[in-house]
């Protein structure tokens, strides 16, 4: 039953989640934006405690269901894992208890809370999970999504029908697409052959939950009075954490799937409180065969790392912003409500969830080394529109924190410059005007050329104070192949 | 049958003999009417034009009033509560105030008002305009003009005195009106925002009984070729206490023919009602409104507009909205005249011209080009605000099909290359930069 239960969680969190990747309408995010927002890193960057707790008391509670339920990249390994165990006789029990990999655990788990802590998150991204797969859903299944989209879109123009809004499918970055190939290859063979072993050898979030669940009050519990060591249990868990041989379960690295428990044909497993005298149970037996002072000094060294990686993880964190010494480098445009580029490159996890929200195609992702992956803005294909707020309503990790469309028109993330060489109408070569027409903030005036003759052209001369930097003069620009009109980002955004 | 004889008797009579019809005859309840401030009298809403009478093409080719048909269409309308008849001595090439005159006298004088006018379009003479104004009662065969008009004035403050206070004529009238030979006096209004002030200036002198003015939809906020919106002037002569006769309530005949992407909305609205319907109902739904024109000539006209006013359906304010917005849409976007020659292409900045205009064409002809509903108090659950949703998500999802993505009305940079080689003279910039702001408009429009 209560794996009933786990199974229909995850899938409709799956489901849920990978939605709201894929959704092109903007309306999922109103019902489902929360999943995104539950995720255990962003949270933490997001500096919401309550969540960050919640999460913690209901690992301290009943073990690590966040990772079997919550945890998008957890589900999706099982569903490798899964198919694998359908798809041959034995594969269903192809596991056996292992010892854990502390050391490249902690490793794995030192060298992220250190990469969060300098501000390279694009390294920490690597390995963490939620956007790990945020960028699987971005770059592997959101085209083949979009294609069939635009099929639909496709045939119901014959019928004179008009739902389905045409999408954009291009190739946008190298870095995210190998991120998430490199993810999805390495993720799906990990756990076709070992099942969770990434979540209990690498990420950082099982890494940080298990220091919690070891200590669980609920949990999968061997009566070793009943059990008659068949170890369907132990080759059954993906996890790899059952050790029928001493009667022990690392609660550390298992997920609270509950899969062995559909395994025990002898009433001898149990998801039980833990800690109750009544039982002579294994686990009781399993703790008490070690060393007291031992079992102290774990818990006291667990609860330490688990209060630092805490603490570490929710400190404003400091970071080597990139520094736009050279002049010629441009500033990296970052969408309003990011307030920042260090605020927005400290937070932003490039989970892709706003990329693929963006429905003017501005948001990409960066191929800058420091931030590489965090999103920024191009507009070659649209201009961040004066009505949309879209990405700011998405992000979990408060890289961009939400904005109204009031508040928006008020945000100034970087100001139009000319290149009047480039200029059609400076050069003689046709009157323009149009980054003038279609500047939403009026901050663009056609002035003559020469003041003092009225038929001399008209150029655009640029209100710096009253840009907001959305790019419409830029996308608008007739020059080729280089626009005349270009956004310079702000490195702190004005708010007006 | 017995009105349709006693109007060939009356004929025969030259205009003499009065109909002794039933009392019940008149005794119309379904009608509309506005009682008039001056004398306590009701007006029925609906009045009748008397510029458009049917004609019958006599052997020499000449066109003549056709007295029998006035007579019943007259007849018709007073038995139905029409007891307005709007004449002036220039109608019909001076036909009008005869006929009218000849159709009226067959009724009782208490059953109907005649309103004519000082149209001394040519000579502004005193002589010639006493003239006029004496041969109106006699044409009319009346002793008392109900409403007498200044003619079709506005043009200049210049001219409106040559023609009516230097020769004083005004005067004049405003004494005839002390005499009781005029209950009131008024004028009808053609002209800009600046005459219409100026004029309603002169209020305090000679205090305007009434005051016809041009009045409908689209003229409420579109006034075309420089005159003043009716909603101005409406408002003005409310706030002066002075009541107003409606002239042009279908603008020519424009509003009882509209284009069908109007008409389909008119007739999702109400299935039942014609185009003409709505307008007339827009005009007469106004408090300080006594009257409004409407020339019929036929039968049908007639019974339909009876339709409307017995009784007039006052519109309600999302009725009033509803036009409003068929307005701006009538106004803001027509078609472009684009037969896709090609000839303007290639666009040396990439854009499809005529695909753009098909695509525009396409929705306006469809009806997908629509202007948001105002009085959407931020919740658009109305159905106004639903309908406008889907047609902006068709519009925009249309123009995404059908016009490529750099090609689009936003890339013209108004260089003005295309101009000269268009055989429709189309200002193509113009309208590119119209189709690229209606666009810009749906898409700021969208709520997230």
């Amino acid at each position: 039953m209560a794996r009933k239960i786990r199974i229909t969680l995850a899938a409709l969190s799956f489901v849920g989640i990978t939605l709201l990747f894929l959704d092109l309408t903007g309306i999922l995010h109103h019902w489902l934006g929360w999943m995104a927002k539950i995720q255990l890193f962003p949270a933490i960057l997001s500096l919401s405690a309550v969540t960050v707790i919640i999460i913690a008391l209901v690992t301290f509670v009943f073990g690590r269901v966040y990772c079997s339920v919550v945890c998008p990249l957890g589900i999706f390994q099982d569903i490798f894992s899964w198919i694998h165990g359908k798809s041959t006789k034995k594969g269903k029990y192809r596991f056996g208890y292992t010892k854990a990999l502390n050391i490249l655990r902690y490793a794995s788990l030192a060298v992220f809370i250190a990469a969060s802590a300098l501000g390279v998150i694009s390294i920490a991204s690597l390995i963490e999970p939620y956007s790990s797969y945020g960028r699987i859903v971005n770059e592997i299944f959101a085209p083949l999504y979009r294609a069939v989209n635009n099929l639909f879109a496709s045939v119901e123009d014959h019928f004179g029908s008009y739902n389905f809004y045409t999408s954009e499918v291009w190739f946008r970055s190298a870095a995210s697409l190998a991120a998430a190939v490199a993810s999805f290859v390495l993720l799906g063979f990990l756990s076709w052959k070992w099942g969770r072993i990434w979540c209990n050898s690498i990420c950082p979030v099982g890494s940080i939950l298990s220091l919690i669940s070891r200590f669980s009050l609920f949990a999968p519990v061997i009566d070793k009075a009943k059990c008659r060591n068949c170890r369907l249990c132990e080759k059954r868990c993906k996890s790899s954490c059952i050790s029928i041989a001493d009667h022990k379960i690392d609660y550390s690295r298992c997920v609270v799937c509950l899969d062995c428990l559909e395994e025990c044909r002898h009433d001898a497993l149990h998801y039980r409180f833990r800690y109750s005298q009544k039982e002579n149970t294994a686990t009781e037996q399993g703790s008490s065969s070690r060393e007291d002072g031992e079992g102290r000094r774990d818990f006291l060294k667990t609860g330490a790392a688990t209060a630092g990686a805490l603490a570490l993880g929710s400190l404003p964190i400091r970071a080597a912003a990139p520094e736009s010494d050279s002049a010629n480098l441009k500033t990296p445009l970052k969408p309003a409500g990011s307030e920042s580029l260090k605020h927005f490159s400290d937070h932003c996890i490039a989970c892709q969830l706003c990329v693929g929200a963006c429905p003017n195609y501005v948001l990409t992702p960066s191929k800058d080394p420091g931030t590489l992956m965090q999103p920024e803005m191009v507009f070659t294909r649209g201009y961040c529109r004066p009505e949309c707020t879209r990405c700011s309503n998405v992000c979990p990790a408060g890289a961009i924190r939400p904005v109204t469309k009031e508040e928006k028109t008020a945000i100034s993330i970087g100001y139009a410059v000319v290149d009047y060489e480039l200029c059609v109408a400076e050069r003689g070569e046709a009157s323009c005007g149009n980054c003038a027409r279609h500047c939403p903030a009026g901050a663009i005036r056609m002035i003559h050329k020469n003041p003092e003759d009225l038929n001399s052209a008209r150029i655009p001369s640029v209100n710096a104070d009253r840009c907001t930097g959305c790019g419409a003069c830029e996308f608008n620009c007739p020059a080729k192949p280089v626009k005349a009109i270009k956004v310079e980002g702000r490195e702190v955004h004005i708010q007006n | 049958m017995k009105i349709g004889s006693a109007a060939v008797a009356a004929l025969a009579a030259g205009g003499s003999v009065v109909v002794r019809a039933d009392e019940r005859l008149y005794e119309s309840n379904r009608m509309t009417f506005r009682k008039d401030r001056k004398t306590g009298e009701d007006i029925g809403v609906l009045g009748y034009g008397c510029m458009r009478w049917p004609t019958v093409t006599g052997a020499d080719g000449q066109k003549t009033v056709d007295q029998n048909r006035v007579n019943e269409l007259t007849d018709y309308a007073i038995a139905n509560g029409v007891n307005y008849f709007d004449t002036a001595p220039v109608y019909l090439r001076g036909q009008s105030e005869r006929v009218t005159g000849t159709a009226l006298a067959r009724h009782p004088r208490d059953k109907w008002k005649i309103a004519t006018k000082l149209s001394n379009f040519q000579d502004w003479s005193r002589e010639a305009s006493m003239k006029m104004y004496e041969d109106s009662f006699r044409n009319l065969q009346v002793e008392v003009i109900d409403y007498y008009l200044l003619h079709a004035v506005g043009e200049s403050m210049e001219d409106f005195n040559k023609r009516y206070v230097d020769n004083g004529m005004l005067e004049f009238l405003s004494r005839e009106r002390e005499k009781g030979k005029i209950v009131h006096l008024g004028y009808s209004f053609h002209g800009s925002r600046e005459m219409f002030d100026r004029l309603l200036e002169t209020h305090s002198q000679w205090h305007w009984d009434f005051i016809q003015i041009q009045m409908n939809y689209l003229d409420w906020d579109y006034a075309e070729s420089g005159n003043c919106n009716a909603r101005y002037m409406y408002n003005k002569l409310t706030e002066a206490g002075i009541p107003v006769i409606i002239m042009e309530p279908l603008l020519g005949g424009r509003l009882a023919n509209v284009a069908d992407n109007v008409e389909e909305k008119l007739r999702k609205r109400d299935p039942q009602a014609s185009a003409a319907r709505w307008a007339f109902r827009f005009a007469g739904s106004w408090d300080n409104v006594l009257c409004v024109l409407s020339g019929m000539t036929y039968r049908e006209h007639l019974e339909d507009n009876l339709e409307t006013f017995s009784p007039l359906k006052v519109l309600d304010e999302g009725e009033v909205e509803f036009l409003h917005r068929m307005a701006k849409l009538i106004h803001d976007y027509p078609t472009v005249p684009c037969t896709a020659c090609d000839y303007c292409m290639p666009c040396p900045y990439g854009v499809d011209i005529p695909g753009n205009f098909r695509h525009y064409n396409k929705c306006v002809q469809e009806g997908f080009v629509d202007i948001k509903p105002e009085s959407d108090n931020g919740e658009g659950y109305n159905s106004d605000m639903r309908e406008f949703r889907r047609n902006r998500r068709k519009y925009l999802i249309s123009y995404q099909r059908d016009v490529m993505r750099e090609a689009r009305a936003n890339k013209c940079i108004n260089c003005g290359q295309c101009i000269q080689h268009c055989p429709q003279s189309i200002r193509i910039p113009q309208e590119l930069h119209k189709i690229d702001l209606l666009v810009e408009n749906l898409r700021r429009s969208i709520e997230d």
